[in-house]
């Protein structure tokens, strides 16, 4: 009976470790998945926004200012996502300026209701709310994703393997820009000041 | 969003897993009994019959039973998606017509990130009552009707909140146990309908033999099993999906971050009385309300508990409305 028993110990202390690293390469690579989701609705957006320009251009001579800021907003998002990962402040950085200018134009929409009824508008703005959605929600699953990871090799059984993985902390998707921060009050510019 | 919910989440598919395993493994066992049962009843009947007439000794109908259960719940796996979507008359949307249609590819495209799940094909029930369900073995493999009411009543966050709960039961893998569990309370229904009728004759028995009491004892406990099969599968079906609906609420109130979304969604669904047409009794289970718009799933205690497919409604709105109220005092922080 005893060689039995210590064969059972012994068979859980070698599967234990085992499992506990295999769950954790498999939380890295679903992080590794999920920021590659983010990049994938980045790259859709930045394809959209000319088709999206371009429709409205003709119905708003008026508020060019805020198309140029979406347009410039966009090279520039475009142009710092193809320096590579290395730089992920720069892209969310630029990321952000384009989702505020983005917002600014969705409210300017908002503001004229001829807007609306001139051609597709309406289904533009539908468009343009499920990018930006589609870019929020992949972002939400990288950070729960993430934390998911950055939880499980810090907690104390599995961080005895952390290393072993080669885990380290994933760095979340954080709005750092002020710009962005302020959105909510862009709204409220628009309307007379007090 | 915490370690938690993803471990429960884990062992919630490994329990789905598990259960669906089970569900199989009993409707093949229940059918391997009915039919080694007849077999062993058969032969006691022939055992002291005379000795150039039939002695039943080899276990044909228990063999071929078992055999045909196996391929039944084979096929049910293989078909079962299909089969549900058939009997409620969804189309799919391919080519998004209308506004409506195309927002609701859009919300789904939405929750299918958020969820981090493959998008699952999109079909609409041309039912005025709201209602929605998931079908599928595999977040791959799933598909995600909502009805035209849905469409039409609700704003683009509470259809968001109406499809990511959907999309929690196929992350969760609910959609594979319940749809195997539609399949073959199905299949178990359709062949008692029809063997019933075979069996009724009675087959002539010629009473110059007493059958022992233990003979007796068996032939009722088949014949009682025999009438009892659809009703038993029917309350599989029933106490299996009151818990996921909850659980499904929550990982909705996960992906969305909008918990008081669909909780004003449910109340149009509750709202709007009428049963749902298009949705039959065997796929209920799978809908996000009860679409039989029966009174007794507004009640909770033990017999609603026992018969209702659904939790109360107003349960569930007061939960959600609690995970709402308890994310506007964090953000207040």
């Amino acid at each position: 009976m005893a060689p039995l028993a210590f064969l059972i110990v012994l068979v859980v202390v070698a599967a234990w470790p085992i499992a506990a690293y295999n769950g954790l390469i498999a939380l890295k690579n679903q992080t590794l998945n999920a920021f590659k989701q983010i990049d994938v609705q980045l790259k859709r957006r930045h394809d959209l926004i000319p088709n999206l320009v371009n429709a409205v251009r003709g119905a708003m001579d008026f508020e060019k200012s805020t198309l140029e800021a979406v347009i410039q907003a966009r090279n520039q998002a475009v142009k710092v996502n193809a320096t590579g990962p290395e730089g992920i402040k720069q892209i969310s950085r630029a990321e952000n300026v384009l989702s505020s200018a983005l917002q600014r134009l969705m409210v300017v929409v908002e503001q004229y209701p001829q807007l609306r009824a001139t051609g597709n508008i309406g289904q533009l703005q539908e468009e343009l709310t499920s990018t930006e959605n589609k870019v929020a929600f992949a972002r939400q699953l990288y950070n729960d994703t993430a934390t998911q990871y950055n939880t499980k090799q810090q907690q104390f059984p599995t961080s005895l393997v952390a290393g072993l993985a080669k885990a380290q902390p994933a760095d979340l998707w954080e709005i750092e820009d002020q710009g962005e921060k302020a959105v909510p009050q862009v709204d409220l510019s628009l309307k007379p000041k007090t | 969003m915490s370690d938690e919910a993803s471990l429960n989440l884990f062992q919630q598919q490994e329990a789905n897993r598990r259960r669906t395993v089970v569900l199989v493994a009993g409707f093949v066992a229940f059918f391997a009994w009915l039919g080694f049962g007849g077999d062993y009843i058969y032969y006691l009947f022939t055992r002291d019959a005379p000795r150039y007439a039939y002695h039943h000794a080899f276990p044909w109908f228990g063999i071929g039973l078992s055999l045909a259960a196996a391929a039944i719940a084979w096929y049910a796996y293989r078909t079962g998606p299909q089969k549900v979507l058939w009997s409620t008359g969804a189309r799919e949307i391919v080519d998004p017509r209308t506004d409506k249609e195309r927002q609701l590819v859009n919300v789904v495209e939405e929750m299918a990130i958020a969820a981090g799940v493959p998008r699952p094909r999109i079909w609409i029930v041309d039912d005025p009552d709201p209602n929605a369900f998931a079908t599928g073995t595999d977040p791959l493999h799933s598909h995600v009707a909502v009805t035209q009411g849905v469409l039409d009543l609700c704003t683009r966050d509470e259809l968001q909140g109406v499809v990511a709960h959907e999309l929690g039961h196929v992350k969760n893998l609910d959609v594979r146990l319940m749809t195997m569990l539609a399949a073959l309370v199905g299949a178990v229904a359709l062949m008692h309908d029809g063997t019933s009728r075979v069996l009724r004759p009675g087959g002539g028995s010629s009473d110059e033999r007493k059958p022992s009491p233990l003979v007796l004892i068996l032939l009722v406990v088949w014949i009682v099993s025999w009438i009892l099969a659809p009703i038993i599968a029917q309350l599989l079906a029933l106490g299996v999906s009151r818990k996921r609906e909850y659980l499904a609420d929550a990982m909705s109130a996960q992906f969305t971050r909008n918990p008081l979304a669909l909780a004003s969604a449910l109340q149009k669904i509750e709202g709007a009385d009428a049963p749902t047409a298009h949705i039959k009794r065997g796929a209920a289970h799978l809908c996000i309300a009860d679409p039989l718009g029966r009174r007794l799933t507004s009640h909770d205690g033990l017999f609603a508990d026992a018969l209702a497919t659904h939790p109360p409604m107003a349960k569930r709105i007061a939960i959600l409305r609690g995970m709402g109220y308890a994310q506007l005092k964090q953000d207040k922080r």
